[in-house]
């Protein structure tokens, strides 16, 4: 696991950080059963910062996060809490500004480049409608922009490349395109849920440079959203662990990843399979997440960790601060003196 | 296989990716179709017009075949005969109640025998696929080129008027389409995940039909069939208003609208009676079909 | 692309033929002997097999099959055992009559089929939606002939807005005044069907397009309602052009017992009275030029979908 670059665009002189979210809580209710799908995560994004939040499938991370651009379908989402992205409190704007502000301030690039591209239009017509909804600018302009585009997200021929349907490119390629089509406003905040989970190994590695690199050149927030652990390693500068709806632990990534607080963060940490292993025994987590409809009370890990005591049970575990700039929901870590 | 009808087979019906061997599917069915208001509604109105239908003999006021020329066309509510009475005399509610036996006969015979053939064809095909697919497509594809009125007319009129016509000719009509909608959904469920495990576990291939392949066809057949006996009931009652179907003086809806339309002009309301029967007892079978896609369909 | 079209025209012809010999086959079905019908009962038998030589039925089938066929690609459909007159030129003006009725149905019943088709997947769940299927669901369960007699109740008999009968004055056509009055009511009636089915097909596609990741996407970037709308309706604009073509095809094929009840002289009307007076050549060449209309239609339908849809051509 390679130590990422600090980033050297933090500024810490902003008043309001880029991302603000407090207790938010989100309920998917229909007919059959209410889904609790988020149940209290509360963090900051500071400009230009890079946060990953980490979770098993279920765990509320793709939730959270489009969440913050209030993407969830919009009838059967009940949300609660505050979340401010910019400036702009997301909760109350209507759905006209919050369409102004999407794809410009904020975007969002999703798991699956296949399904999420429109498959009758071209890929340059896509580009170029994001820009001409959000600036005044001539589609002869528009065009060249889409062209730029292609180009920073490194697409050999880019403008035959424009006239190309989403089912004639490789996965790698459609995926870029997701990316220019994410950045082609030079948004504040970019938004990734798993972007390189369905891709070929090698070309994860080649998507998770380019959006490094480029989050480092255009100096933007990203909200990360993965179950891999070596990629959080090597694109966060801060990590989130997400258990049931709930953040678990917060810390610089390295920091948290050699020496993690929580029980689940340990667990998972600590099933991480590699190679000189052979010959040990595998580390499991005990049990199975709980069922989002009815969750326990108290600490929702508390059914699987081998280190609970009845206070755990109880209540909620509030955050503890052991060292600044860390965070974890546990009752046996206590803050720092 | 042109691309229309994949879409018409698509639209017909929903396959699902998990095996209806799922315990607390068919309980999940039941659940959602109960609580489906208007399904219930119209199954209940369709079991009412059954009943009514069955004991015709035990409810109706007056002899369907007798009629006084002293009473033709008589409004409803006159004393005696609530609904009116006919060209001929005849009480128009036993009329009805005589005529619903032969036209539910004339709508749902055709499509249980076009479903039973249609069915055992087009899942042979889906299933064996390669020649015998080819083969047994194409010859519905030859049909197909026909639209169903004109079929259904055309061989009618080939054949001649006449009760057992009407059934053969609508069932030749109805044969390929269920054909279409069998062969899709079997080729649907043939290429899923867990027939390839049972195959991969060593389940022979008759097991393999009983089992995995025809519990999951079959839903979805007989959902489509339901939505074809309203149509069988308006195009048979269709060939009697033309002459095709049955004839004089037995009591049948489509009939009564070709013998009643001259009255028209004399006695408006007692001729929209029969047709209104058969678009009551389409429209519910659409409803009821609609209601068993929608609570068999576990993606929602 | 090419050799998609090339492999799908190729295709139709087989299927013409084989249409062609179930046309041919239908009338030969029928139980009873042609001639016997339409000659009077006493005729000397010496008169009617000569007279049946002269239609050619006497000889076998599939030598009969390839006269009538070898006719039929010049041209010539015969000539009607009733009217004596070459079958071609009844069936041309039937045909007319037909297609305008069928057009007229068409339009009307596509535009509000899609309009309510559209509205109801928009707004899926809520009253409109409720409201609009329930129309739909309407339409597809009415009889068509009942709904005509209805609107001529209330329409010719009890308001006398609207003429009952016919397609206006003798000759009437083109785009005189009495002509359009005669069309509305035959044409509303056939449109209803078309009406349903459409609305329903396009409720369906709205509603899955909808649920599509990449709608997601187009929120996600902004994009106004409007923008969304293009996206939703350039996806399903392919499939739906499919069943409306159909609808079409079914219109032309299905317009016999709309015709009847307004005494529209269309092809309906025309098989009508040729069932009845057992006039071959007249049938064949009727139910043979429908279906061929019904073939090119789907064959048109069919290449449409693969020019509006990029995917298609790769199959």
């Amino acid at each position: 696991m390679n130590a990422p670059v600090s980033p050297a665009t933090i500024d810490t002189t902003q008043a309001e950080p880029l991302v603000q979210v407090r207790d938010l809580h989100v309920r998917f209710v229909s007919r059959d059963a209410t889904v609790h799908a988020v149940n209290g995560v509360d963090f900051d994004l500071a400009g230009g910062e890079v946060l990953c939040i980490l979770g098993e499938s279920g765990s509320g991370k793709s939730v959270t996060l489009r969440a913050l651009m209030q993407l969830n379908p919009p009838r059967r989402t009940v949300l609660t809490g505050s979340i401010r992205v910019a400036g702009h409190d997301m909760l109350s704007a209507s759905e006209r500004a919050l369409s102004d502000i999407r794809g410009r301030t904020v975007s969002m690039i999703f798991q699956e480049p296949m399904t999420s591209l429109d498959p009758v239009f071209t890929v340059g017509t896509q580009i170029t409608e994001t820009i001409l909804r959000h600036e005044q600018i001539g589609r002869d302009a528009a065009q060249a922009r889409a062209i730029e585009l292609l180009e920073l997200v490194q697409i050999p021929s880019a403008r035959q490349r424009l006239q190309a349907y989403p089912h004639e490119l490789s996965g790698g390629l459609r995926q870029r395109v997701m990316i220019a089509i994410a950045l082609v406003c030079r948004p504040k905040l970019l938004l990734a849920d798993e972007p390189t989970t369905a891709l070929d190994a090698t070309v994860q590695i080649q998507i998770l440079l380019l959006l490094r690199s480029l989050q480092q050149q255009l100096g933007m927030g990203m909200v990360f959203v993965t179950h891999d652990l070596g990629v959080a390693a090597e694109i966060a500068d801060r990590v989130a662990i997400m258990y049931a709806g709930r953040f678990v632990e917060q810390g610089p990534v390295e920091a948290l990843m050699q020496a993690p607080l929580h029980p689940y963060a340990q667990g998972l940490l600590g099933a991480t399979v590699h190679g000189g292993m052979r010959g040990q025994r595998l580390v499991t987590i005990e049990g199975a997440p709980p069922d989002l409809e009815s969750l326990p009370q108290g600490c929702a890990f508390a059914p699987r960790c081998p280190c609970s005591v009845p206070a755990c049970v109880a209540a909620v575990p509030g955050w503890r601060r052991p060292v600044p700039g860390r965070t974890v929901r546990c009752v046996r870590v206590s803050d720092a003196a | 296989m042109s691309q229309n009808s994949a879409v018409e087979a698509g639209l017909a019906v929903v396959t699902r990716a998990e095996p209806a061997a799922v315990p607390g599917y068919w309980a999940g069915v039941q659940r959602r179709l109960w609580r489906d208001k208007t399904t219930m509604l119209c199954g209940t109105i369709l079991l009412a017009m059954a009943l009514a239908i069955a004991f015709a003999g035990a409810i109706a006021p007056h002899d369907p075949y007798h009629g006084s020329i002293l009473h033709r066309l008589k409004p409803i509510g006159t004393p005696h005969f609530p609904l009116g009475t006919d060209e001929l005399g005849r009480d128009m509610l036993t009329r009805l109640l005589y005529g619903g036996r032969l036209s539910w006969f004339l709508g749902i015979t055709p499509v249980a025998v076009a479903t039973v053939i249609g069915a055992s064809l087009g899942v042979t095909a889906g299933f064996a696929g390669g020649m015998l697919n080819t083969a047994i497509m194409r010859m519905t594809d030859v049909f197909y080129a026909f639209p169903s009125v004109l079929l259904a007319v055309a061989i009618s009129g080939a054949l001649g008027a006449g009760v057992f016509n009407a059934i053969l000719s609508l069932t030749i009509v109805f044969i390929p389409p269920v054909i279409r909608v069998a062969e899709s959904v079997t080729t649907g469920v043939r290429n899923l995940d867990y027939v390839e495990s049972a195959r991969a576990s060593g389940a022979g291939t008759g097991r393999i039909v009983y089992v995995q392949v025809l519990p999951n066809v079959l839903g979805p057949i007989f959902v489509y069939s339901t939505s074809l006996v309203g149509v069988s009931m308006i195009v048979a009652a269709g060939l009697s208003f033309l002459g095709l179907g049955t004839t004089p003086p037995l009591a049948e809806w489509g009939l009564m609208l070709n013998t009643l339309r001259p009255a028209i002009y004399l006695q408006p309301m007692v001729t929209v009676l029969p047709g209104f029967c058969i678009f009551l007892t389409s429209f519910c079978f659409n409803m009821v079909s609609d209601g068993l896609r929608a609570a068999m369909d576990v993606r929602r | 692309m090419i050799a998609y079209i090339l492999r799908r025209v190729l295709y139709a012809v087989p299927i013409a033929l084989s249409v062609s010999l179930v046309c041919f086959m239908l009338v030969h079905i029928a139980p009873g002997d042609p001639i016997a019908a339409i000659v009077p009962p006493n005729t000397p038998p010496e008169v009617v097999a000569h007279i049946r030589q002269e239609y050619g039925l006497d000889r076998p089938l599939p030598v009969q099959f390839g006269m009538w066929l070898g006719q039929v690609m010049q041209g010539n459909l015969g000539t009607s055992i009733a009217t004596g007159r070459p079958v071609w030129s009844d069936l041309s003006v039937a045909i007319h009559n037909t297609l305008v009725l069928a057009l007229a149905a068409s339009l009307i019943g596509f535009l509000f089929g899609c309009l309510l088709g559209g509205v109801a997947g928009a707004f899926r769940g809520s009253w409109i939606d409720r409201g609009s299927a329930g129309v739909a669901a309407v339409g597809i369960s009415i009889p068509n002939y009942w709904l005509g007699m209805g609107l001529v109740i209330v329409f010719s008999v009890m308001l006398n807005w609207l003429p009952a009968m016919g397609a206006g004055a003798d000759g009437a056509t083109g785009w005189d005044r009495d002509h359009l009055l005669h069309i509305i009511l035959p044409a509303v009636t056939l449109s209803i069907i078309p009406m349903g089915i459409t609305a329903r097909t396009v409720r369906g596609m709205v509603i899955e397009v909808l649920g599509q990741d990449f709608i997601t996407l187009l929120r996600g970037k902004g994009m106004r309602r409007f923008g969304v709308f293009w996206h939703v309706a350039k996806n399903t604009a392919p499939n739906a052009l499919a069943v409306m073509g159909l609808q079409l095809g079914y219109l032309m094929g299905g317009s016999i017992l709309v015709e009847t009840v307004f005494s529209w002289p269309g092809t309906g009307l025309l098989l009508n009275n040729a069932i009845f007076q057992r006039d071959i050549p007249v049938l064949q060449g009727t139910i043979l030029v429908l279906s061929m209309f019904f073939v090119t239609l789907n064959l048109l339908v069919d290449l449409a979908q693969a020019l509006l849809d990029p995917r298609v051509s790769r199959r």
